[in-house]
């Protein structure tokens, strides 16, 4: 930290100068930077190191008893007598989350991909109107929307009794409280982050390469393969990694969706403040859950930068 | 080019172009399908809202009962003065801290500025619950009581990036030249800042103000892990509710929230248009 200090005489005008630029950038960036340091980084390394601690009777911190007591629980169980079995509840769990991540992102980039491509190919007029209806559910509240499916997928809600109303079935499908809710939920949730960068990297390709293409006697397929596909890949990683790293520390939508039997990591770790009541565990899930999502962000930043030298060539 | 290949083509017995470049069967069709997905619980939601009877499902007849039951619940009216008091502060700390921030990222170069980039980012990268249940027991180790206080703070630093990235995006689009004009005009660099880059910021600057306050208001998950007594916020009243289960009152309330959610992202959307004109 420079030290601010008027009453000091100016030396030299270059030494100064400097000097003034350094208190320029602790002023105006500083608080921002301090901000977040103070209230999110060592809050997070706190956690970390809460993580490596054992907890007491009541579930809270026992400070300087260091064990790994925590992260043993991801798949052992420590039985009255002390002694440790199996247990891969808590494992189940953590792959739950992925898979529902991952079936997510799929069923995002089946929808989304061909949206993306349909604004892509609308006249330049139309495009902002798109882009807008898009995002605008996006900004509508989480709750709220999530809220909207419990309407229509529960026992008495809109779809089974417009599917009842019809004859076709007679007793209500079971749609809520499990996995299929949640990732209905979440593909609701979090398609406009699949749509807007696969939509903003088809709108910069040249349609007259794809006109090019037809001309050379391309099929449609082979045109998509070797022409739209290769284009829209930087859009369809960034937003594969946008859906997939939200999905993976969700909570609202397994919370509301989901029931008690579809409980992702989210829930779990929220569960560890809340009735189960065990910190140094809630802590070492959230460290899992972080360490999760950064391998994920890593993988992006390494196939992106694969993604960009194909394109150069 | 094209021109001269398809009548070539043409002359060609058995071969036929595949297709027009804007035309793709089945586009239409699964845009669709998107914006059906998207938009009918949406619609639902908000339909089911003037539905008169207590069945929600059932549709009996049209009613605004439900929004006069919901907007004569003081539990709600509170819950919803203290998630306007909390995203008012968030936005107004999270803007401030931001402006200051982006003037000077925006015309300073120096080492370590990727991080510092990737510092103002972290509210984004981190999942919400971890840096929430980490607040948790930041403030519970300090022995600070969780309340509108706690949340408030936890506001402020997850709406910065929010502030942050449409102030740098207008800031990036100014010509340096009008800079360098106030100064050659004998300019203070504090007249500067008033008189020239705050006025062309302005825009960037409200449409930030106005994201942070939608992500703030709209906020569940650190709210419900920060907040305390007397920090009740609507999407928390609002989360207690559906717990219970589905009501009529329930639907009005989520489509009051709707509305004033659409408003406000579209007040931001315009403000932020002067982004192109920059």
């Amino acid at each position: 930290m420079t030290n601010i200090d008027s009453t000091a005489a100016p030396v030299a005008g270059l030494d100064s100068r400097k000097r003034n630029l350094r208190r320029q950038r602790v002023l105006l960036i500083g608080p921002a930077a301090g901000a977040i340091t103070i209230f999110m980084v060592a809050p997070l390394l706190l956690m970390a190191w809460i993580s490596i601690q054992t907890r007491d009777y009541s579930g809270s911190v026992v400070w300087n008893s260091y064990s790994m007591e925590a992260y043993m629980r991801f798949i052992f169980e420590r039985n009255l007598d002390d002694t440790l079995s199996l247990n891969f509840d808590y494992l189940l769990i953590i792959w739950r989350s992925m898979w529902l991540a991952a079936i997510t992102t799929i069923l995002s980039l089946l929808v989304g991909f061909p949206t993306a491509m349909f604004m892509a190919t609308r006249p330049r007029s139309w495009r902002p109107a798109l882009v807008f209806l898009v995002t605008v559910p996006f900004w509508t509240n989480l709750l709220v929307r999530n809220y909207a499916w419990i309407l229509l997928l529960r026992d008495h809600g809109t779809i089974n009794s417009a599917l009842m109303g019809i004859g076709i079935i007679n007793e209500p499908l079971p749609l809520l409280h499990n996995s299929f809710a949640v990732s209905v939920g979440l593909t609701y949730s979090f398609l406009p982050f699949m749509v807007l960068p696969i939509y903003s990297s088809l709108e910069k390709l040249d349609m007259r390469q794809v006109e090019a293409s037809f001309d050379l006697y391309a099929t449609r397929l082979q045109t998509l393969r070797r022409i739209i596909l290769p284009s829209a890949m930087p859009g369809i990683i960034a937003g594969s990694i946008l859906v997939f790293v939200p999905c993976l520390g969700s909570y609202v939508t397994p919370e509301l969706l989901g029931g008690g039997k579809t409980m992702m990591v989210g829930n779990l770790i929220g569960l560890q403040f809340g009735a189960a009541r065990n910190w140094p565990f809630g802590a070492a899930l959230g460290f899992g859950l972080l360490a999760m999502v950064l391998l994920a962000m890593t993988f992006y930043a390494l196939k992106s930068g694969k993604s960009k030298q194909g394109i150069s060539l | 080019m094209s021109v001269v290949t398809s009548t070539l083509g043409a002359l060609i017995p058995g071969r036929r172009k595949a297709g027009d470049a804007n035309h793709w069967p089945g586009l239409a069709f699964m845009a669709c399908v998107f914006f059906a997905y998207v938009y009918l619980p949406i619609a639902v939601l908000i339909a089911l809202s003037f539905n008169e009877n207590e069945l929600v499902t059932i549709w009996t007849g049209f009613s605004l009962d439900w929004y006069r039951v919901a907007l004569q619940n003081e539990d709600m009216l509170r819950a919803a003065g203290n998630s306007l008091l909390i995203a008012c502060v968030a936005s107004l700390g999270a803007t401030t801290l931001s402006t200051l921030a982006a003037v000077q990222m925006a015309r300073d170069r120096f080492k370590g500025q990727g991080a510092m980039n990737a510092l103002v980012a972290l509210p984004l990268t981190v999942p919400e619950i971890v840096t929430a249940v980490a607040s948790l027991l930041f403030f519970a180790t300090l022995g600070i009581t969780q309340g509108l206080m706690t949340v408030m703070i936890a506001h402020t630093v997850f709406c910065i990036p929010f502030a942050y990235l449409p102030i740098r995006a207008r800031l990036e689009g100014l010509d340096p030249r009008l800079f360098e004009a106030a100064s050659d005009l004998y300019a203070t660099p504090v007249q500067t800042f008033r008189r020239v880059t705050l006025p062309l910021m302005m825009p960037g600057i409200l449409s930030g103000a106005v994201l942070a306050f939608i992500i703030s208001l709209d906020d569940f998950v650190t709210t419900f892990f920060v907040g305390g007594a007397g920090s009740t916020t609507l999407p928390i009243y609002i989360f207690g509710l559906i717990r219970v289960g589905v009501s009529p009152e329930v639907n009005a309330i989520s489509s009051l929230m709707l509305v004033v959610s659409v408003v406000m992202v579209s007040i931001s959307l315009l403000l932020g248009r002067g982004h192109g004109r920059g």
